[in-house]
């Protein structure tokens, strides 16, 4: 599913962010990503959807090679893959409902399949009833529901999040990654770069530790490894 | 079922997504709306008066040249052999339209009738007519009237020419420098109002660019998130023509009543209120919808590359 060989990525401005990563990933893990601040966390997952480009190396995704992929494309490969930031990255004059609906506006869905996906989603996430608030009424937990419900809506095989309990509290965090998981039972590949100790000490899952632009461990049933 | 499909036609259903999306932004956008639309109506309106003035001016000038004719005087001695074979000589010359007599007894008629009064007294003359025959010319295109007087100038058994020489130089000069001035003007008019507009739909754009950056992560393509806006821009182009539009043909039907009476030179007319108030109507909807177009989708270029 994904495939990396020999990744480096380095800014404009210098820092070299990731510093020769070989990982494999296989169709339907669930992967940690962990490591502490600036180690390169961020910068691997933006690889994956191209929002950067590498400066060395191969990112192979869903059997598409990102280096050799024409820019047109990208809007298209992005579609096969689900999203979810700290910040929620919602459209702010949009609805719940429109937001989650422009994943699926994009790939030209017929009016009614999309009506009929974004309800499912919406109550697969609990927020059937706040389909017409703005994100700007919504608490944190909320937000981030909608983006995973927008990142989920169109069947991706695999969705990556950049640590989506962030800026949530505990219990809220708990009902994120239980809608992660059921994503994944479903099949789902899933991404998530964390600094939630808690969270992956006890939901056990594979576990990517980066420091330093380095992957510096790589264990299945992993543990968080560092200090709080 | 694979997303990534490349697909190149935009279904129905989209366009009308996107038509919707560029309405209800208009109606988001407030009071920038309204500044949008007010930059056009007011380049409109001058852009529309000036196209009136312009067109009208241009049909003067037109009226003008057309009554341009070459009066070709001949030899009081010439012979009807002569005569003829000069008609044949002027009328193989491509640039004459048409060629016509006039004998020197409907010259003199003409000459008492533009007198009037004082005519009478030429009367006199009818007995010893003074004046030549004369052959009137017409050429196709009346910028070729200097060129085509000198060559009948220097045929056999003519007299002289006569075609007002000053004046018809100093009017064809001052029709082409008034087209050229005027075509620059309004080009220069046009462009400022695209200008303002798209400078108006940049700032809101500006406050729009992380949401077309998110949409972007989204998936979307840089087409799909330029067409709301090449719909948002020409509904304000159409929208800001709405006055011109009226202003132009409510104050030509008021000329149009009114001006006629008061201009007593036969050559100066206005247009006729239809169809020309309707066809610049037209004209400016269309410079609306291109002016609130292009705006429009050059602003939204620069914030397409995520
Ligand atoms: N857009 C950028 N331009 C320049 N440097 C960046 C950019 N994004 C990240 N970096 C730098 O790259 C390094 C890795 O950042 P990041 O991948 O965000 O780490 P993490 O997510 O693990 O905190 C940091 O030193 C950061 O300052
Ligand atoms: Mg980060």
């Amino acid at each position: 599913m994904i495939d990396m060989q020999g990744v480096y990525k380095k800014y404009p401005n210098g820092v070299t962010a990731l510093n020769g990563v070989d990982v494999t990933i296989e169709q339907g893990e669930f992967v940690y990503i962990v490591g502490p601040s600036g180690a390169g966390k961020s910068t691997f997952i933006k690889l994956i959807f191209r929002e950067v480009k590498p400066t060395n190396g191969k990112v192979v995704v869903n059997n598409v090679n990102l280096q050799k992929v024409k820019e047109k494309r990208i809007p298209h490969i992005r579609r096969d893959i689900g999203v979810v930031y700290q910040d929620f990255k919602l459209l702010p004059k949009l609805t719940v409902f429109e937001n989650i609906a422009f994943a699926l506006e994009v790939i030209e869905e017929t009016p009614k399949n999309i009506r009929r996906r974004v309800m499912e989603v919406l109550d697969l996430v609990g927020l059937k009833n706040k389909a017409r608030f703005i994100p700007d009424e919504l608490s944190g937990g909320e937000q981030q529901r909608v983006s995973i419900a927008r990142a989920i809506v169109n069947h991706p095989k695999l969705v990556i999040a950049d640590e989506p309990t962030g800026n949530l509290d505990p219990d809220t965090s708990w009902g994120i990654m239980n809608i992660l998981e059921e994503i994944n039972a479903r099949g789902t590949t899933i991404i998530m770069a964390t600094h939630s100790k808690e969270i992956v000490n006890t939901v056990k899952k594979r576990v990517i530790a980066i420091e330093g632009g380095l992957i510096v461990r790589d264990e299945h049933r992993g543990e968080y490894g560092y200090e709080v | 079922m694979t997303n990534t499909e490349v697909n190149t036609v935009m279904k129905f259903r989209t366009f009308k997504r996107h038509f919707k999306v560029g309405l209800k932004n208009i109606w988001r956008n407030g009071w920038m709306t309204v500044a949008s639309i007010g930059a056009v109506t007011t380049t409109l309106i001058l852009v529309g008066s000036f196209l009136a003035l312009m067109m009208n001016l241009n049909q003067v000038a037109k009226n003008l040249e057309e009554d341009v004719e070459i009066k070709t005087f001949i030899e009081l001695t010439a012979s009807q052999e002569e005569v003829d074979a000069l008609e044949d000589q002027i009328k193989a010359m491509p640039e004459v339209s048409s060629v016509t007599f006039s004998s020197k007894e409907e010259e003199l008629n003409n000459l008492i009738e533009s007198m009037g009064e004082e005519g009478s007294s030429l009367e006199l003359f009818e007995q010893d007519n003074p004046l030549n025959d004369v052959y009137v010319v017409k050429t196709e295109d009346p910028l070729e009237t200097v060129n085509v007087a000198n060559k009948i100038n220097k045929l056999d058994s003519v007299f002289k020419v006569n075609y007002g020489e000053e004046v018809v130089q100093k009017l064809f000069t001052f029709n082409k420098y008034s087209r050229n001035i005027g075509l620059v003007l309004i080009i220069g008019l046009v462009f400022t109002a695209i200008f303002l507009i798209s400078n108006t739909i940049k700032l809101t754009i500006m406050a729009r660019r992380k949401e077309i950056g998110i949409m972007k992560l989204v998936g979307a393509t840089n087409s799909f998130i330029r067409w709301p806006f090449f719909v948002e821009g020409l509904l304000l182009g159409v929208l800001g023509t709405v006055i011109p539009i009226t202003v132009v043909i409510a104050g030509y039907y008021y000329l149009d009543k009114n001006v006629n009476d008061l201009i007593t030179m036969n050559f100066v007319e206005l247009l006729p209120f239809n169809p020309f108030a309707w066809q610049l109507s037209l004209l400016i909807l269309a410079i609306g919808a291109f002016i609130g177009v292009w705006g429009s989708v050059m602003s939204v270029r620069k914030f397409l590359k995520v």
